[in-house]
C-alpha cells in the first residue's frame, strides 16, 4: 500500500517521542550517578553535567554494603530461578501432555494463586517462618519466592511444551524408552529457549521483589538489594549520587535478563497474563 | 498360581503407575503452592478474628468480629478504599490508552522496528522499587527536572515536589505506574494485532473502507476479547500492587496516597498488628472476589444476548 509521507513522518515522530519518554527516567538516573557532588545542586536541572566522575560508583563498590546486598540478591534470585524452572518444567509437561482427572483443578488452583493479594500472606508467613529460623535468612526468601513464581512459570513452560509435536516422544516410547527418559532426553533439549525464558522471567521477578523482603529481613547480613537501597534512602543524610549509582548497578542484571527474554516477551506475558 | 497372581498384579501396578504419573510430575509444584501459599492464606484468615500483635507475647486470643467493628469506623481504611479505586482506575485507563496507541504504532513495519520495540518495552524490565525511587527523584525539586519544567510551563509557582502536596500526591505513583506498565498492555495488544489476518484489511480497502472505518470494523472487534481479559486481570493486579506507593510516599501525606494493599503492608510491617492487617486483607479479598464474580456474570449475560 502507498503511504502518505506526512503520516509516515508523524508515525516516526510518535515512536521517537515514546522512546524518549521510556528512556528519560533511566537517562536521568545515569546522569546524576556520574555528576560530582560539588555540581549536584548547582547544575541540578542541566541535561548533562559540565564534568563527570565515577566517584560514586567507586565509593559504592569499595566502601558500602552494596556489594553484599548485590551478592545476596544474586544468590536468592539465581537459586529461585533454577528451582522454579525445574519444578515448572515437570509440572508444565504434565499439564501439556497428560489428560487426567485433577488437571482442571490444578489449573484452577494455580490461576487462583495469581488472583489473590499476596500482601495478605505477609503476616502469617512471618509467623510461620520465624520459629523455623527462616526469617532473616536467604533460604527463607528462596522458599517464598519459589512458591510465588511456580504457577506462572508452569503456565509458561506448558505453552512451550504445547508447541512441540507429541509424535517425538511417542516414537521414543514405542522404541522402549520410559516417558521420563523421553521427556529428559528428547523434549527438554527442544525446550531450551523456553527454559531460558522461564529462568529470565523468574530471575527478574525475584530480583524486583520488595515487600516480603522488607518484612522477612532485618539487618544488613541477609538484606537483598531493594531492602539495602531503601534503608540507605531513609538514612539521615541522603547522598543522591551514591544512591543512583547503586540504582544503576541494580538495573544491570535486570536489563541483561530482559535482553535474554525479550524475544519471548509476547509468549510469556500471554501465558502468565495475570502476572507483571 | 504365582504366575496367575503376577499376571493379574502387573496390569494393576501398571495402571497405578500410569494413573499416578501426572501426579508425580505435578507433586513438587502442588506441595510448594499448598505449603507456602494456601496454608498461610488459611492462617491469615484465622488471624482476622484473633488479636495478634508481634511485640505483645500475651496476644493471640480470639476476639471475634472486633477487628471488623474497628474497620467500620476506621477513617484511614475508608480513605484507602477510595484511593484504591482512584489509583487503579486512573492507572489502568492511562496504561491501556497509551498501550493501545503504542501497539498500533509498532504494528506498522518500519526500519529498525526491532530496536525501537526493545527500547519501548525496556521500562517493564526495571525493578519496581527502582522505578519508584527513580520517579520520586524526578519529582524532587533539588535534583529532579520535573518541578522546574512545571514552573516553566506555568503549572507551579515555585519548584516543589508534588509527592508532598496532599491534592496532587497520588499522581506521583500513578505516573510511575503508567511509565512502568504501558509495555505490558502494548506487548499483549501487539500480539493480538499481529494475529489479525492481513487480507481482511486489503479486502476492506478494496471495498472502499477508510482507515477509521477499518479500525472500527476490523481491528476493534478482533482486539475486544484480549482487551477485556487484559483489563480485568490488570485491574486486580494493580489494585494489589503496593510497591510504588510504599517506596514513593509510604501512603503519605496524611494517608492521601494510601491504598488498601499498602495499608495492609503498613499495618503488618510498621505497626506489627498482624490481626488487624489480616482483617483488612480479608475485606480486600472479598471485594476482589466480588469484582471478579461480577465480571464473569456480566460476560455470561453478554454471551447469552449475543
Amino acid at each position: 500500500m502507498r503511504r502518505n509521507p506526512v503520516l509516515t513522518v508523524l508515525h516516526r515522530l510518535a515512536i521517537g517521542l515514546y522512546i524518549a519518554f521510556a528512556l528519560f527516567p533511566l537517562y536521568w538516573l545515569l546522569k546524576v550517578s556520574v555528576t560530582p557532588n560539588d555540581l549536584l545542586y548547582s547544575e541540578g536541572v542541566r541535561m548533562w553535567p559540565s564534568r563527570t566522575s565515577f566517584e560514586h560508583y567507586a565509593f559504592v563498590i569499595a566502601n558500602s554494603e552494596f556489594p553484599r546486598f548485590f551478592l545476596n540478591s544474586f544468590i536468592v534470585s539465581g537459586s529461585t530461578a533454577v528451582i522454579v524452572t525445574l519444578v515448572a518444567a515437570v509440572a508444565g509437561y504434565a499439564l501439556s501432555r497428560f489428560a487426567f482427572r485433577g488437571k482442571y483443578w490444578i489449573t484452577a488452583l494455580m490461576l487462583l494463586t495469581q488472583m489473590f493479594p499476596l500482601v495478605m500472606l505477609i503476616a502469617p508467613m512471618f509467623k510461620i517462618l520465624s520459629p523455623l529460623g527462616l526469617t532473616n535468612s536467604l533460604t527463607g526468601l528462596i522458599v517464598v519466592y519459589t512458591a510465588f513464581n511456580v504457577p506462572f512459570a508452569t503456565f509458561l513452560m506448558q505453552s512451550f511444551f504445547d508447541g512441540i509435536p507429541r509424535d517425538l516422544e511417542e516414537a521414543a516410547m514405542i522404541d522402549g524408552a520410559t516417558r521420563f527418559v523421553a521427556f529428559r532426553q528428547i523434549i527438554l533439549p527442544l525446550t531450551l529457549p523456553g527454559i531460558a525464558a522461564t529462568l529470565g522471567f523468574v530471575f527478574t521477578a525475584a530480583w524486583s521483589e520488595l515487600l516480603f523482603a522488607l518484612m522477612l529481613i532485618s539487618g544488613n547480613a541477609a538484606a537483598t538489594f531493594p531492602v539495602g537501597l531503601l534503608s540507605f534512602v531513609s538514612k539521615f543524610s541522603v547522598d543522591f549520587g551514591q544512591m543512583m549509582a547503586a540504582g544503576i548497578l541494580a538495573l544491570i542484571p535486570a536489563a541483561l535478563f530482559f535482553l535474554l527474554i525479550q524475544r519471548y516477551l509476547v509468549q510469556g506475558l500471554t501465558a502468565g497474563a495475570v502476572k507483571g | 498360581m504365582t504366575a496367575l497372581v503376577a499376571s493379574r498384579r502387573r496390569p494393576f501396578l501398571q495402571r497405578l503407575a500410569q494413573a499416578s504419573e501426572p501426579w508425580l510430575y505435578t507433586a513438587p509444584a502442588l506441595i510448594l503452592i499448598v505449603a507456602v501459599m494456601l496454608v498461610p492464606l488459611v492462617l491469615g484468615v484465622s488471624y482476622a478474628f484473633r488479636d495478634i500483635k508481634l511485640l505483645n507475647p500475651f496476644s493471640g486470643g480470639f476476639v471475634g468480629l472486633k477487628h471488623f467493628e474497628a474497620l467500620a469506623t476506621d477513617q484511614a481504611f475508608r480513605t484507602a478504599l477510595v484511593n484504591t479505586l482512584w489509583w487503579t482506575g486512573a492507572s489502568v485507563l492511562i496504561q491501556f490508552v497509551f498501550g493501545l496507541i503504542l501497539a498500533l504504532l509498532l504494528n506498522q513495519p518500519f526500519r529498525g522496528r526491532a530496536v525501537a520495540q526493545a527500547l519501548c518495552f525496556l521500562p517493564w524490565a526495571v525493578p519496581s522499587f527502582l522505578t519508584g525511587l527513580d520517579w520520586a527523584w524526578l519529582f524532587n525539586p533539588v535534583i529532579g527536572p520535573l518541578p522546574h519544567w512545571f514552573v516553566a510551563l506555568g503549572l507551579m509557582e515555585t519548584p516543589q515536589s508534588i509527592l508532598s502536596d496532599p491534592d496532587l500526591a497520588m499522581w506521583g505513583p500513578i505516573a510511575a505506574n503508567v511509565w512502568w506498565g504501558i509495555p505490558f498492555f502494548a506487548i499483549t495488544l501487539l500480539a493480538a494485532l499481529q494475529a489479525i489476518p492481513k487480507d481482511l484489511y486489503e479486502a476492506a480497502a478494496i471495498d472502499g473502507a477508510g482507515p477509521i472505518e477499518r479500525f472500527r470494523s476490523i481491528t476493534l472487534p478482533f482486539l475486544a476479547p484480549t482487551i477485556a481479559i487484559t483489563i480485568l486481570l490488570r485491574t486486580v493486579w494493580i489494585s494489589n500492587f503496593a510497591d510504588l506507593i510504599v517506596v514513593m510516599t509510604n501512603g503519605g501525606p496524611a494517608d492521601r496516597t494510601q491504598i488498601v494493599a499498602s495499608y495492609i503492608f503498613t499495618t503488618a510491617f510498621r505497626r506489627l498488628d498482624f490481626g488487624y492487617a489480616s482483617a483488612i486483607a480479608l475485606v480486600l479479598l472479598v471485594l476482589l472476589l466480588t469484582y471478579s464474580m461480577l465480571i464473569v456474570l456480566l460476560r455470561q449475560s453478554f454471551l447469552k444476548r449475543g
